[in-house]
């Protein structure tokens, strides 16, 4: 992996927030992003060879096995998200992920976690704007277990006053520390509200302060009753556990939950973009100065026949790793960069990010950076890609998918998070396939298409010690 | 993620999975030794068609030159920039080419590297490591450009509350011995690391003696035998390490604020506890796990956020060095409230040390401990991580089997000795950065030697 990609800077990546974090796991973020980097592409049915079904309420089932370890990781996801938020409630989808470990009747007074920790699990959960899903990974014997615990608080969940009021005060603590905090975060949390002029990806997932302090109960529960049913949730379990010892289990402890009213996803629409926009933050705890470019795309789901894929390999040739066109320009040749990179993410429901970073070496300027890279940009759309690069990153993506199957936890993770942002388990299944279609007039079509600046903000980070 | 910062997490929690338990006829370790001498412990696994190899050599940055902080992470980052006859770029565009991932990390005591690799590049993938470790380029160009993509992220790093809090808190503990140094340097130190410096660590660290590897994944024995021998062969057989005074761990007295402008305080405390091979080592990360072990079990986490909301994230962790261990901790509060959590911490420290643990607590414990030791063994890396951490801590190749009992064997006595002769709230070393009110403390305009500037 290159300088370039090594240095993820992780506030700019459009990502999730889970319930638990301590700085011990500063390491978990860190190979939380190395997975990232490496598996957040779907992988192929062939590696992961997923079986499912559908429960009579609604309620899908995928499965994956996995012998590896005498282990299972077990986890439900919601199909609604922060972007499913009414106006105004923005936060409430998060904080209600935070809630619902608080207890059930059954399992009251945040026993949920301690019961899993004693049986030698893990749990835990995370939001983003297009879903909402919990997490456990126990050893084989236990996996009942935790199918009851969670089928118990899809429906049962018994919240007080109290409760609520002082997990707000946990979420107002972890907006400080993620957000608050930190300089990066703040600007990304500016260059999203403005990369978004109506829609709700426009509003961090955590919430703006203000509107966390004044969520309710009564909004709470409303979200929960309505999103929190069978018809809206996937289960996706993982590991050393086959469809014949898993179907009677889903069914017994699943299976019996009501099916909820039908759920339309109905967002807020972007209008067009006319005007390419800048944000700015100077600070004192900026540390090195950065720049960031981001192009609204299409999402796997939006994107028209294989453009998703064509900004894949696209992302990849122009600042993919260290034999891509930003690095060897700006970072070898020109020596201006300390590091660059380009990124897509398709993973979302509505919009993909298309994402230029660079930071500049020292003696160089943002302003001398920012010229260069608009003039790579440029001589992409003049000039296109050649078909050896093509060819040398489809290589590399369609590898990276067979390292996925060496993991228990990749599977369930890839597969969730792409049946809960409108694809199918075939979409997962073609991408290897798809990527191997891609020509080059097709990288040149969706570069076309989305690298224009109408389409983009660019947010700018400068530390004041630069003077 | 601080550099520092990170390895010094990295090393923990690499440390971490040893200390579950598996049932013992899950994984199969044999001792592999090629005819060079060179020895391996591996667990095949012929699931998946990938290997991972995870390595160690006993030495890290505390053997970096005084005045050259950041020496070892400076050669972790240059051991992938060209070797033999490839340059760095020639050498990047090989391995990106056949999905090798190979990376190198330095800790205190540390120096490790993982291989991460399809079977059918591995021949191609060992090649590339042989000549990392053997033959690295150091070409000036190269060092330049990476020393200054280093120091860029340092820039940023040295910003972050929590790395302040982690520097300046090593820093005061451990004045005038090297652990007090940080691993990822300074800015000014960086810039006086030359090519010599870095071609004299390789010389003189990484040698046979202070190697250690763990290998997981699609390779038999016979298989991995003679690239032991191509990739490892050839390092120098023996150095003699320099050895370091057991260091005398200080006490910072009033609580040290260093002054940011930023809504919440993060506050870092910890003091003496146990080293490695300490025999109250079981008891004292029983005694972590119920105090302040990861998740939502613990005493500190129910206190602080569970019962009065004043924090996202408290833990404690255990942190042995060779020649001391401590057990240290973090939290992050408004301004306005640190003074309630750490009575908070100093009063859950008290009670521990006074009334103990119960037996429920104890049994919790185990079987969380013993439970969730199979999810640490997922994957051939992690696996091989496993590997490489049991012989760094010189557990012998038994270990997984004797682990329970190790733990089990742990009574409620022995627990609360432990805790009673340990922790003492008056010994805890608290270092904040923010601006929190109404404390009593001494404040420090953030010029200690290591600092952002």
């Amino acid at each position: 992996m290159s300088q370039a990609t090594k240095i993820m800077h992780q506030s700019h990546h459009r990502s999730f927030l889970s319930r638990k974090y301590s700085w011990q796991v500063g390491y978990l973020v860190f190979l939380t992003l190395i997975l990232a980097n490496l598996f957040c592409r779907p992988i192929n049915a062939v590696v992961f060879s997923p079986k499912h079904f559908t429960l009579p309420n609604g309620m899908q089932v995928v499965i994956v096995t996995n012998r590896n370890a005498p282990v299972v990781s077990h986890m439900v996801w919601y199909e609604v998200g922060a972007a499913d938020e009414p106006a105004g409630q923005s936060g409430l989808a998060h904080l209600l992920e935070h809630l619902m470990f608080k207890g059930t009747k059954l399992v009251p007074n945040g026993q949920f976690s301690k019961i899993v920790a004693r049986n030698g699990g893990i749990d835990n959960a995370f939001t983003s704007h297009d879903y909402t899903a919990f997490f456990q990974m126990v050893s084989r014997e236990k996996l009942e277990l935790v199918m009851k615990l969670e089928a118990d608080r899809m429906r049962n969940l018994a919240l007080n006053e109290k409760q609520i009021l002082l997990e707000r005060d946990v979420v107002l603590e972890e907006r400080a520390t993620r957000t608050d905090n930190s300089p990066a975060a703040q600007l990304y949390e500016a260059k999203q509200a403005t990369l978004y002029i109506n829609h709700p990806y426009r509003n961090p997932i955590i919430g703006w302060r203000h509107e966390i302090k004044e969520l309710s109960s009564k909004q709470l529960l409303q979200f929960y009753n309505r999103f929190y049913v069978p018809n809206n949730a996937i289960l996706v379990v993982s590991g050393d556990v086959s469809i014949a010892e898993l179907r009677p289990l889903a069914k017994k402890y699943y299976g019996v939950i009501p099916r909820g009213p039908k759920i339309i996803r109905k967002r807020l629409r972007e209008p067009p973009h006319n005007a390419p926009r800048r944000v700015t933050l100077v600070s004192a705890r900026a540390g090195q100065s950065q720049l960031t470019r981001t192009y609204i795309a299409p999402s796997y789901r939006t994107a028209q026949g294989i453009e998703a894929y064509a900004l894949e390999i696209l992302a990849d040739i122009l600042g993919g790793g260290t034999r891509s066109r930003l690095f060897r320009k700006l970072v070898i040749n020109a020596s201006i960069a300390a590091s660059v990179m380009a990124y897509y993410d398709p993973n979302a429901y509505d919009f993909g990010e298309f994402n230029i970073f660079v930071s500049p070496r020292s003696g160089a300027s943002l302003e001398t950076l920012e010229l260069a890279v608009n003039q790579e940009i440029q001589f992409i759309l003049e000039q296109g890609v050649t078909k050896e690069e093509v060819k040398r990153s489809v290589r590399a993506l369609v590898t990276s998918a067979v390292f996925a199957r060496d993991s228990v936890s990749a599977a369930p993770n890839i597969i969730g998070r792409a049946l809960t942002t409108g694809q199918t388990i075939a979409d997962i299944e073609a991408w290897p396939e798809r990527l191997q279609k891609v020509k080059v007039k097709d990288v040149l079509d969706a570069a076309k298409k989305v690298l224009r600046s109408r389409n983009s903000v660019t947010s700018i980070l400068k530390s004041s010690k630069d003077g | 993620m601080g550099r520092v910062y990170r390895t010094s997490k990295i090393f923990l929690a690499l440390i971490l999975p040893l200390f579950y338990s598996l049932p013992s006829n899950a994984i199969d370790i044999r001792e592999v030794k090629s005819k060079m001498g060179v020895t391996a412990w591996l667990v095949e696994n012929q699931n998946t068609p990938v290997i991972s190899v995870a390595f160690t050599f006993r030495s890290g940055s505390i053997s970096d030159p005084v005045g050259k902080e950041g020496r070892a992470s400076f050669v972790a980052a240059m051991l992938d920039q060209g070797a033999g006859d490839l340059d760095a770029e020639s050498f990047q565009a090989r391995l990106e080419d056949l999905s090798i991932s190979l990376r190198f990390n330095a800790g205190i005591e540390s120096f490790s590297g993982t291989l991460y690799t399809l079977k059918k590049n591995s021949s191609e993938a060992f090649n590339l490591l042989s000549l990392a470790l053997t033959k690295p380029r150091f070409e000036k160009k190269t060092v330049r450009r990476v020393r200054e993509q280093i120091i860029a992220r340092l820039k940023s790093n040295l910003e972050r509350p929590e790395v302040i809090a982690s520097r300046a808190w090593y820093n005061n503990v451990f004045k005038n011995h090297a652990y007090g140094r940080p691993v990822g340097g300074s800015v000014g130190s960086l810039t006086k690391v030359s090519v010599q410096d870095l071609r004299q660590f390789v010389l003189e660290k990484l040698t046979k003696d202070k190697l250690i590897i763990g290998v997981s994944g699609s390779i038999s024995a016979s298989e991995l035998s003679p690239q032991l021998d191509k990739i490892f062969g050839i390092l120098p057989v023996f150095r003699k390490e320099k050895e370091f005074p057991k260091p005398n761990l200080l006490t910072i007295e009033k609580p040290i604020v260093i002054k940011r402008d930023v809504p919440q305080s993060t506050v870092i405390f910890g003091q003496l506890a146990v080293q490695r091979n300490h025999p109250d080592w079981y008891a004292t990360y029983i005694m972590n796990r119920i105090l302040g072990g990861r998740g939502f079990s613990s005493r500190l986490m129910e206190e602080i956020r569970e019962k009065r909301g004043l924090a996202y994230g408290v833990s404690s962790w255990l942190r042995p060095f060779e020649k001391i261990g401590l057990i240290t901790g973090n939290v992050a509060t408004k301004n306005s409230r640190v003074n309630e959590s750490l009575k908070i911490i100093k009063d859950e420290w008290r009670k521990a040390a006074v009334l103990g643990f119960s037996n429920k607590e104890l049994e919790n414990a185990k079987k969380y401990i013993n439970g969730s030791f199979p999810l640490t063994l997922t994957s051939t890396r992690k696996i091989a991580g496993v590997l490489a951490n049991i012989q760094y801590n010189r557990l012998g190749i038994n270990y997984l089997t004797r682990r329970r009992f190790l733990i089990n064997s742990v009574t409620i006595d022995h627990l609360n000795r432990v805790a009673k002769r340990i922790l003492s709230p008056s010994l805890l070393s608290i270092v904040i950065v923010g601006e929190p009110t109404n404390l009593s403390s001494i404040e420090v305009p953030m010029k200690t030697p290591y600092g952002s500037n």
